[in-house]
C-alpha cells in the first residue's frame, strides 16, 4: 500500500514563558492511502497537537525537527502561502468543538460558502450549496439545513455538519479530532459510520482519527498509534493493539477500560497509578518510566529513551523490554 | 424500611422565552427509590431530564409538582436548621472538577469552609478530620494540602470533592458525570472509590451518566431516561442482559465496545410525529402501534425489572403503524 502521509522524527513544542513544553517530541508514523489511522492517549500526550500542527502551525506552537511528507511534498517546511494552497481541498480537519464553533449569526449556507471561497475561487456559490446538499441528503439532513442557523440543529446535526463542510472539497487526508466525544453513544455510532461512507464513496482518501477512547477506534481504524508524553509508544494493526497488546502502557490502558459484563462486585478493574511527566522539563529517559510495572532494565530505561522500533512486521514499540536480541531492526 | 429517599411524581416543567413563552417537560412524573447503600446509575442522552433529577433532588431547583421525601419529610418544606441537616446527609459531585474549585484559593479551602459553617464542633479535631478522609480516597494529604487547584489532575481534584462529602457524613452522593472529563486510565479508580465507600461507609449514589459500560460496571440498579420519562428500571444485570425498552436496546447496540464491532444500522429518522400524551419514544420506535399513543407506565415485568412499553408486555398488533421508509424526508 502506498504511504499517504510519512511522518519521521516530527517535533513541535510550544513556547511559553517558563520554557519550551516537548508536547509533540520525535513522533515517526506513516498514514497509508485509504485507511483510517487511529491516534489513542491520554490528554497532553500531544495528539491534538499532532494534529492540528499537521494542518496549520499557529503560535505558540512552533515546528522544531522532523519531517511529514504528503503525497511527496514535506509539508512541515512549507510557508503559510504554500500550506494555504492544500489546506482543505488535500488536506482538511475536522478540529475538537467545532460544532460549537459555528458562528450562531450566520446561516449554514453562508459558512459554508466563506469558507470554500477561501480555499477554491473555481467554484460558484451555486454549486457549493448543491454540493452540500446533495452531502446533506446522503446522511439524513433534509435540505432545509442550509437555510437555518447553528443554534437551531442538535449536537448530533451540527457534527453532521461540520463533518460535511469539512470533506467537502474531498480532501485527501481528513483529520478528525475527538469528533465523538461530545456527543451520545447514538450519535456516536452515526458520526463514525458517516465518516466509513464518505471513505466508501472516496470524498475522503485516509483519515486520522484521534480519540481517547479506544473502544470507538476498535469500531472504525485499521491501524492504532497509541501516545504518551508526546512520544509514540506503539503501533500496530487495530486487533492487534487491543487484543494483545505489547507495551506496559498500552497494556495498562486497555485493561483499565470498563466493559460490558464487568461488574465492580465481581472484578475490580484498576487504573494506572500516578500522572505522567510535566513537558516542560520530560525525564531523560522513557517517559513512562514512572508509572511502569516493568523497567526491564532501570538503568537504561530511566536514562535513555527508547526508540520506535519494529518488533514484528507491521509492529512498532518504543520500549527497552522489546529492543533485545533485537538488533537488526534498529 | 431501608428506603432513603423517595421520589414521587416528580415533575419539572422550565418556561421559556420571555413573553408568552413555551414549556419544556424535562421531568415527567417520575418515581422511584434510592435506598440505603445502593448505587444506583441514571442513564440517558443529553437533554433526558438525568441532571434536573439531580438537581432537584440537590434542591437547587423546585419541582413543579411530585415530592421528594427524605426520612419522612418532604424536602421543599425544610428550612434552617434541618435544611442545613439535609445538606449534611446530601452532597453533589459534578463534572467539571476545575469549575468546582476557586483557582485563586488553595484546596484545602473546601475543606475549611466545612468548618466553618457546617462543622464548627469539630473544629479542633479539623486536621486529622481531613487527612482521614483524603486517605478514604487514597490520597496522601502531604500531595493535597496546601496546593492550588491548578497544580492537581483532574481526578485528584475529584477525589477531594469526594474526601469532603465524607466529612459530612454524605448518606447520598449525586455524581453527575462525575468522572466523564476524566482520562481512562484514572476514572476508573474513582469509580472504585465510589464502589468503596458503598461498601464501607454505606454511601448511596445516584450516578448520573451518558456512559453506559461505565454505568454497567459500578451500579446495582439502572435507570434509563428517556425525554424525561423512565422507559426502564430494574437490577443493572436484568437491565443489561435482557433490555426490554426498544430504546434501551438501541442504546446498548451503539456502545462501543472492544471486542465487539458495530453492525450497521439503517439511518435512523424521525417517523411520524409524536402524538401528546403518548410514548415518549414513539417517532424513533421500531415496534410504534396504535395503543402507543396513550403513553405506557412502568409496569414490573419480571421481578426487580421495570419497563414502560406496550411491546414489552406482550401487546400485540397485527396493525403496526405505517410510517415505513416511504415518509422519510
Amino acid at each position: 500500500m502506498a504511504k499517504l502521509l510519512d511522518v519521521k522524527d516530527y517535533k513541535v513544542y510550544y513556547q511559553t514563558l517558563k520554557g519550551q513544553i516537548k508536547a509533540v517530541d520525535g513522533v515517526s508514523f506513516f498514514v497509508n492511502s485509504d485507511e483510517v489511522f487511529g491516534v489513542a492517549g491520554e490528554s497532553g500526550c500531544g495528539k491534538s497537537t499532532l494534529g492540528n500542527s499537521l494542518i496549520y502551525l499557529k503560535a505558540p506552537m512552533r515546528y522544531a525537527g522532523g519531517n511529514a511528507v504528503l503525497d511527496g511534498n514535506d509539508i512541515s517546511k512549507f510557508t503559510d502561502d504554500q500550506m494555504r494552497r492544500i489546506r482543505f481541498e488535500k488536506i482538511s480537519i475536522i478540529p475538537q468543538f467545532a460544532m460549537d464553533a459555528m458562528s450562531p449569526t450566520k446561516k449554514i449556507k453562508n459558512i459554508v460558502v466563506d469558507l470554500v471561497r477561501e480555499h477554491n475561487k473555481r467554484m460558484s456559490e451555486k454549486e457549493i450549496i448543491d454540493l452540500t446538499v446533495e452531502r446533506f441528503k446522503m446522511i439524513g439532513l433534509s435540505k432545509n439545513v442550509v437555510d437555518m442557523y447553528s443554534i437551531e440543529l442538535s449536537g448530533g446535526m451540527k457534527q453532521r455538519v461540520v463533518m460535511v463542510i469539512s470533506t467537502l472539497l474531498n480532501p485527501r487526508l481528513l483529520i478528525a479530532d475527538e469528533i465523538t466525544s461530545a456527543l451520545d453513544v447514538s450519535s456516536q455510532k452515526f458520526s463514525v459510520e458517516m465518516l466509513d461512507e464518505f471513505k466508501d464513496k472516496q470524498f475522503v482518501s485516509s483519515v486520522i482519527f484521534i480519540t481517547h477512547d479506544i473502544s470507538v477506534l476498535y469500531q472504525i481504524a485499521d491501524r492504532i498509534m497509541i501516545m504518551y508524553a508526546g512520544h509514540v509508544v506503539e503501533i500496530g494493526n487495530t486487533e492487534d493493539i487491543v487484543s494483545k497488546p505489547l507495551h506496559p502502557y498500552t497494556k495498562l490502558l486497555i485493561s483499565s477500560l470498563p466493559k460490558m459484563g464487568i461488574q465492580f462486585s465481581q472484578k475490580r478493574l484498576k487504573g494506572i497509578p500516578g500522572y505522567p511527566p510535566n513537558l516542560l522539563n520530560p525525564p531523560t529517559g522513557c517517559r513512562f518510566y514512572d508509572r511502569c510495572p516493568l523497567r526491564v532494565d532501570p538503568q537504561k530505561c530511566q536514562n535513555e529513551i527508547p526508540p520506535l522500533v519494529e518488533y514484528m512486521p507491521g509492529r512498532y514499540i518504543a520500549c527497552w523490554a522489546y529492543t533485545k536480541g533485537n538488533d537488526k531492526n534498529e | 424500611m431501608n428506603e432513603l429517599i423517595q421520589i414521587q411524581n416528580l415533575t419539572k416543567i422550565f418556561k421559556s422565552g420571555l413573553v408568552g413563552g413555551y414549556f419544556t417537560t424535562a421531568v415527567d412524573d417520575i418515581s422511584f427509590d434510592i435506598h440505603k447503600a445502593e448505587i444506583i446509575s441514571l442513564v440517558g442522552e443529553s437533554g433526558s431530564g438525568k441532571t434536573t433529577v439531580g438537581r432537584l433532588i440537590l434542591r437547587l431547583l423546585k419541582p413543579s409538582l411530585g415530592r421528594i421525601i427524605y426520612e419522612g419529610i418532604d424536602i421543599s418544606t425544610l428550612k434552617g436548621k434541618k435544611l442545613k441537616e439535609y445538606y449534611k446527609h446530601v452532597q453533589g459531585v459534578f463534572q467539571d472538577p476545575f469549575a468546582s474549585f476557586n483557582p485563586i484559593f488553595k484546596v484545602d479551602r473546601v475543606f475549611n469552609l466545612l468548618f466553618d459553617g457546617y462543622l464548627k464542633d469539630k473544629a479542633n479535631k479539623k486536621h486529622e478530620l481531613i487527612v482521614e478522609s483524603l486517605e478514604k480516597v487514597g490520597l496522601n494529604s502531604l500531595d493535597i494540602l496546601g496546593k492550588y487547584p491548578h497544580q492537581m489532575s483532574g481526578g485528584q481534584l475529584q477525589r477531594i470533592l469526594i474526601a469532603r462529602t465524607l466529612l459530612l457524613d454524605t448518606k447520598l452522593l449525586i455524581a453527575d458525570e462525575l468522572i466523564s472529563m476524566l482520562d481512562a486510565s484514572t476514572r476508573v479508580d474513582v469509580l472504585n472509590i465510589l464502589g468503596d465507600l458503598r461498601n464501607k461507609e454505606k454511601m448511596s449514589v445516584l450516578f448520573i451518566t451518558h456512559d453506559l459500560s461505565l454505568g454497567y460496571y459500578i451500579s446495582d440498579t439502572t435507570m434509563i431516561m428517556y425525554r424525561g420519562n423512565i422507559v426502564e428500571f430494574g437490577k443493572t444485570k436484568l437491565v443489561f442482559d435482557n433490555p426490554l425498552h426498544p430504546y434501551t436496546r438501541m442504546l446498548l447496540s451503539s456502545v462501543p465496545e472492544i471486542g465487539r464491532k458495530w453492525k450497521k444500522s439503517e439511518l435512523e429518522m424521525k417517523r411520524g410525529e409524536l402524538p401528546p400524551g403518548g410514548c415518549p419514544y414513539f417517532d424513533r420506535c421500531p415496534l410504534a402501534m396504535d395503543v402507543c399513543r396513550k403513553k405506557p407506565s412502568l409496569k414490573e415485568i419480571d421481578q426487580n425489572h421495570k419497563v414502560a412499553c406496550y411491546a414489552a408486555e406482550g401487546v400485540k398488533s397485527n396493525d403496526p403503524i405505517s410510517f415505513g421508509k416511504s415518509h422519510d424526508s
